[in-house]
C-alpha cells in the first residue's frame, strides 16, 4: 500500500503522518506529480489561508492533477475547502470536486475551536465527536455525508466518487478519528 | 454545538514537567511524554505545553519534545513559552504542534501577532495573558507575572484579537495556585467583549470550579495543571460531573 500525503507547504503533514504510523502504515510526503499519481491512497491536508494554499498548489502545478486523481483521495480541513467550488477566503476558486461554496461563519466566535458532534443518516458518522478548528465552512450540498452545527448546519463530511473530505481533523480526533483514517486506507 | 474543553497544562523545564504555585516553587510532576499520552487516552480535549526554560539550548530540547509528543497523542496541543519569532513557530508546527501561544513577546511587539496569523493562520495563534487584579483593575503582567504593565487585560485582549489572535488564554495571577476557583467575573467580561474563544486558567481546585467557569464565566475552555497532575481531579469523573450539570462536553470513551 503506497500512501502519499501531499506536501505543498500548507499542511499539518507531520500529525497526519504520525497518525498513519500509529495505525501501522508508512506514508510519504511529496509534492511530486508522479509520486502522487502512482499512490494507492492520497491525503490532501491543509491549514492556514486558502489564498496562500491555492498559490502553493499552483506553484507545484497540482491543481489539475488532484482534481483528476482516480484513486481514493482524502481531503482534510482546508484541503476539503479547496476541493469545493469556491471559497470566500481570499475569494479563491477551488478544485470544483464538490458542489459547495465555502463561507465565513457570521456572528459567532471564530475560529470554531473544539469538539463537535456529527449528524448523519449513516451510523458510521452519526453522534460521533470530532475536533474542528476553522473559520470558514462548506455549505450543505448534494455530496454532504455528515453535517455539524455551529450556529448553522454545514458539511463535515463530503464524498463524491473516489473523493472524500473531512472538515474536522481525523488525526486529532482521538480513537474515532483514527478509525476513520483506517477505514479510508483499508477501503476496497 | 461545539463542546466546552478541558485542557491539562504541562509546564516544561529542560524537557521535564514541572508546576509552580503562584509561578514559583517548582515541583517535578513527571515525564511530559508519558503524561501527554495518559491525558490523550483519558479524556483530555487538548493539551498545552508551556516551556519555561527559554534558552537557546532549551529550545532544541523543546523541539525534540514536541516531535515525540505529536508521535504518541491524537488530540490537539499548543506550545508556548518565550516564542518571539516566526521561525520558531514554523519549527514547532512542523514537528506536529497544532497551535502556539505567545505572551510577553507579543505584548512588546504586537505586530508579531499579525505576522504569525498571516503566515500560519489565526487558528493556530493563541495569545496568552497573565493579569492581576490591582485596585479593581485587571492589569497585564509580563515575563511569567514578574513585570507589571500599565495596560488592562481587556484593552490588550481586544487589541490582540484585532491583530489576528485566534484564541485567548487568560491566567488570573490572583487565582493561580489558590485552588479557590477561576476568575469568573473577568472571564465573563472577556467573553462578552471578544469574538474569539477564551481559555480560562488559574484557580482550579474542585470539579465545581470547572462548572462555574463554564456557567458563570461562560468560558469556552478551562485549563489546569496540578489538580490533574497530582490526580486530585480525575478527568473522567470531571466530565461526568460536568454532564450532570448540563455542560456540553465530549464524553470519554468507554471502550
Amino acid at each position: 500500500m503506497k500512501i502519499v500525503i501531499i506536501d505543498y507547504g500548507s499542511g499539518n503533514v507531520q500529525s497526519v503522518q504520525f497518525s498513519l504510523q500509529r495505525l501501522g502504515y508508512t506514508a510519504s510526503l511529496s509534492a511530486n506529480k508522479n509520486e502522487i499519481k502512482s499512490a494507492d491512497r492520497v491525503i490532501f491536508p491543509g491549514v492556514g489561508h486558502a489564498q496562500m494554499a491555492m498559490n502553493n498548489l499552483e506553484k507545484n502545478d497540482l491543481v489539475e492533477l488532484i482534481a483528476n486523481l482516480s484513486q481514493p483521495v482524502l481531503g482534510i480541513c482546508l484541503g476539503m475547502q479547496l476541493m469545493c467550488n469556491q471559497t470566500e477566503e481570499g475569494d479563491v476558486k477551488g478544485l470544483g470536486i464538490f458542489d459547495a461554496k465555502v463561507k465565513k461563519f457570521q456572528d459567532l466566535k471564530v475560529p470554531q475551536i473544539g469538539w463537535n458532534t456529527l449528524s448523519s443518516s449513516s451510523d458510521k458518522y452519526h453522534n460521533n465527536y470530532v475536533y474542528m478548528i476553522h473559520s470558514f465552512y462548506a455549505e450543505i450540498c448534494e455530496q454532504t455525508q455528515a453535517s455539524c452545527t455551529y450556529g448553522l448546519n454545514y458539511s463535515a463530511v463530503l464524498q463524491k466518487d473516489n473523493f472524500m473530505a473531512f472538515q474536522f481533523h481525523p488525526e486529532k480526533s482521538s480513537r474515532y478519528g483514527a478509525k476513520l483514517i483506517n477505514e479510508f486506507i483499508t477501503q476496497k | 454545538m461545539v463542546c466546552k474543553r478541558i485542557i491539562p497544562c504541562l509546564d516544561i523545564k529542560d524537557g521535564r514537567c514541572v508546576k509552580g504555585t503562584n509561578f514559583v516553587d517548582l515541583k517535578d510532576a513527571g515525564d511530559p511524554i508519558a503524561l501527554a499520552k495518559f491525558y490523550s487516552d483519558n479524556g483530555a480535549d487538548e493539551l498545552v505545553f508551556l516551556d519555561i526554560t527559554a534558552t537557546e539550548q532549551g529550545r532544541d530540547t523543546l523541539y525534540d519534545l514536541v516531535y515525540e509528543v505529536a508521535k504518541v497523542i491524537d488530540i490537539p496541543f499548543t506550545v508556548g513559552g518565550g516564542i518571539s519569532n516566526p521561525r520558531v513557530v514554523e519549527e514547532l508546527l512542523k514537528r506536529g504542534a497544532d497551535k502556539v501561544s505567545v505572551n510577553s513577546s507579543a505584548f512588546k511587539n504586537p505586530s508579531l501577532i499579525t505576522e504569525l496569523s498571516k503566515n500560519f493562520g489565526a487558528q493556530c495563534i493563541v495569545v496568552a495573558i497573565d493579569a492581576k487584579l490591582i485596585d479593581d483593575q485587571w492589569m497585564v503582567h509580563l515575563v511569567g507575572g514578574k513585570q507589571a504593565t500599565q495596560t488592562t487585560l481587556y484593552d490588550w485582549a481586544l487589541k490582540a484579537q484585532n491583530l489576528g489572535a485566534g484564541e485567548l488564554l487568560f491566567t488570573s495571577m490572583n487565582n493561580d495556585g489558590t485552588k479557590n476557583g477561576f476568575a469568573n467575573d473577568a472571564l465573563l467580561h472577556l467573553n462578552s467583549i471578544l469574538n474569539i474563544p477564551v481559555i480560562a486558567s488559574g484557580g482550579a481546585g474542585s470539579m465545581t470550579h470547572f462548572v462555574e467557569a463554564f456557567t458563570k464565566g461562560k468560558t469556552d475552555a478551562a485549563l489546569a495543571a496540578s489538580v490533574f497532575h497530582f490526580n486530585e481531579i480525575d478527568i473522567a469523573q470531571l466530565k461526568n460531573f460536568l454532564q450532570e450539570h448540563n455542560i456540553n462536553i465530549r464524553p470519554i470513551y468507554n471502550d
